[in-house]
């Protein structure tokens, strides 16, 4: 293919990926609202179009139309920058994670992924630790004592459960033989899914993107009783919105990593031996890989309105104490699994 | 005794807490697919029982007219003297009936009282809560807006009947 039809492929790509992301990334603040709502013995919003399908337009509509105050203590430069790089983080970690198998259109192969990058989980890593950037840039350039606690509690919390997820990933990784998205789940074929063959691993990256993505229950750093909205707590219209569609953005992104991580990607385990048209089995792919990622979302959702917050010193003890040691334990388990059945 | 166990007399899978959440997540599954609660006003509205005062309202028989005599008790008992009443002659049975009455709904507080004092069952607190006026004059209910036929209020005359 020529570099002018593989820019025009690429382009193409991004568009489809960049729509998709603000779709799903403004519906599932209307999905979140509504689980909530539901596991509260409560509708959630209805009444801006059909069962408040709307909703995300009008919340959009509202943030716009906010005024934007920003304090006097505060580093306006660095204050505006904060939110661009949460923004800018979440965007583009999406361009490495594969929701298909390869294509043949019009006779080229097509590989469904916006960059099949050779070093993809390595760039993922890197990218999720410039997440900490933003929060710690948020909170410090507020001027306000609120949002400094906040900020750097949530920056160590980050920075804390990073290196569990690192070492999780070591043992998917070294399961797969290579750093490539698209080659760790061609790995896992069959019913070899990573999440049945490492289960600590996959408990411990579970854990991991709960805390990375601020999530409950590890969502101290923003907690409203306790720090009155920790490190956004002096941001108001668009650039609220952009951390808050930061927040739901790292979400997808962390679904989408376990999905191609630990849950076999897009594929559909013994697909092949039904013996069905390769556009159906294409379609069954794409649709499993977003079936995988809706109910990951949705448990995201679920845990949020089910366990309580940990108290910050439970949550680092936690994640150094007991996190780490598994994240360890099960690169030797991995390593033991290859050495006996010659994976 | 289950009443006070310490940190270390928690079993291994306890401690882990990992069937806790199992059971917390069970749990909030559970809620979400049982009945809410959320009434959806305007839509639905809630019917009050009997025993609710609402806005008072003058009974009107069947044959159409009022059961009030203009004996002014409910506006002399009146709070915050909202109810006016001026009584006239007329040649049925009863002998005295209200030309003007009026009830300001503004300063009506919704006490009951009127409906109590009242000889001839002729005032009683409906189950209507959704007043809104967008004037002052506006509030002033006269006859016209105050008589409801007996049927619509059977259930707060035998509520007092039973009860009162």
């Amino acid at each position: 293919m020529s570099i002018l039809q593989i820019i025009g492929v690429t382009a193409v790509k991004i568009l489809v990926i960049f729509t998709m992301m603000m779709l799903t990334v403004s519906y599932l603040v209307y999905f979140e609202r509504k689980i909530s709502a539901w596991a509260q013995n409560r509708l959630g919003p209805n009444r801006v179009g059909w069962f408040g399908l709307l909703q995300p337009f009008a919340d959009v509509f509202k943030l716009a139309l906010k005024e934007d105050i920003v304090p006097t203590n505060a580093n306006k430069p660095i204050h505006t920058l904060a939110p661009m790089i949460a923004l800018f983080v979440a965007f583009t970690t999406y361009a490495v994670i594969p929701f298909g198998p390869d294509v043949n259109l019009f006779g080229y192969t097509v590989p469904l992924v916006v960059a099949d990058v050779n070093i993809g989980i390595l760039y993922v890593l890197a990218l999720s630790s410039l997440g900490v950037y933003a929060l710690t840039l948020a909170g410090w350039s507020s001027g306000s004592k609120y949002s400094l606690l906040g900020g750097i509690r949530s920056s160590a919390q980050m920075i804390s459960y990073e290196i569990s997820m690192g070492f999780s990933v070591a043992g998917v990784l070294l399961f797969a033989g290579s750093l490539r998205p698209a080659a760790i789940v061609q790995a896992q074929h069959g019913w070899m899914w990573n999440a049945v063959l490492q289960p600590i691993g996959f408990i411990t990256f579970l854990v991991s993107a709960f805390a990375e993505t601020n999530r409950l229950p590890f969502d101290l750093p923003e907690a409203e009783p306790e720090l009155v909205g920790g490190f956004h707590t002096e941001y108001s219209s668009m650039k609220f919105a952009g951390f808050f569609l930061a927040e739901y953005a790292n979400m997808i992104i962390s679904s989408a990593l376990i999905v191609t991580l630990y849950l076999g990607g897009w594929q559909f385990p013994y697909i092949e031996s039904f013996g069905l048209p390769a556009g159906l089995v294409l379609a069954i792919q794409i649709i499993s890989f977003l079936a995988k990622l809706a109910f990951l979302l949705f448990f995201f959702i679920w845990v949020r309105w089910s366990i309580p917050r940990f108290r910050y010193d439970q949550l680092m003890s936690l994640g150094w104490k007991v996190m780490f040691p598994l994240s360890l334990i099960n690169i030797i388990w991995v390593a033991c699994l290859i050495m006996i059945f010659n994976l | 005794m289950n009443l006070k166990r310490r940190k270390k007399d928690l079993t291994f899978w306890e401690r882990i807490y990992i069937p806790e959440i199992i059971k917390g997540l069970a749990l909030t599954l559970k809620t979400m697919f049982r009945p809410k609660f959320t009434v959806e006003y305007p839509e639905v509205k809630f019917i009050p029982p009997a025993s609710y005062r609402g806005r008072p309202v003058l009974v009107m028989e069947e044959n159409g007219k009022e059961r009030c005599v203009a004996c002014g008790l409910c506006s002399r008992v009146c709070p915050p003297l909202a109810i006016e009443v001026q009584a006239a002659e007329t040649p049925d049975e009863k002998e005295r009936y209200p030309v003007k009455f009026e009830i300001n709904m503004i300063r009506c507080i919704f006490c009951g009282f009127c409906e109590d004092v009242c000889p001839e069952e002729a005032i009683v607190m409906s189950k209507d809560y959704e007043l809104s006026f967008s004037s002052r004059e506006e509030a002033i209910y006269g006859k016209d807006k105050l008589l409801t036929p007996i049927k619509q209020v059977q259930d707060r005359i035998n509520f007092l009947r039973q009860y009162k």
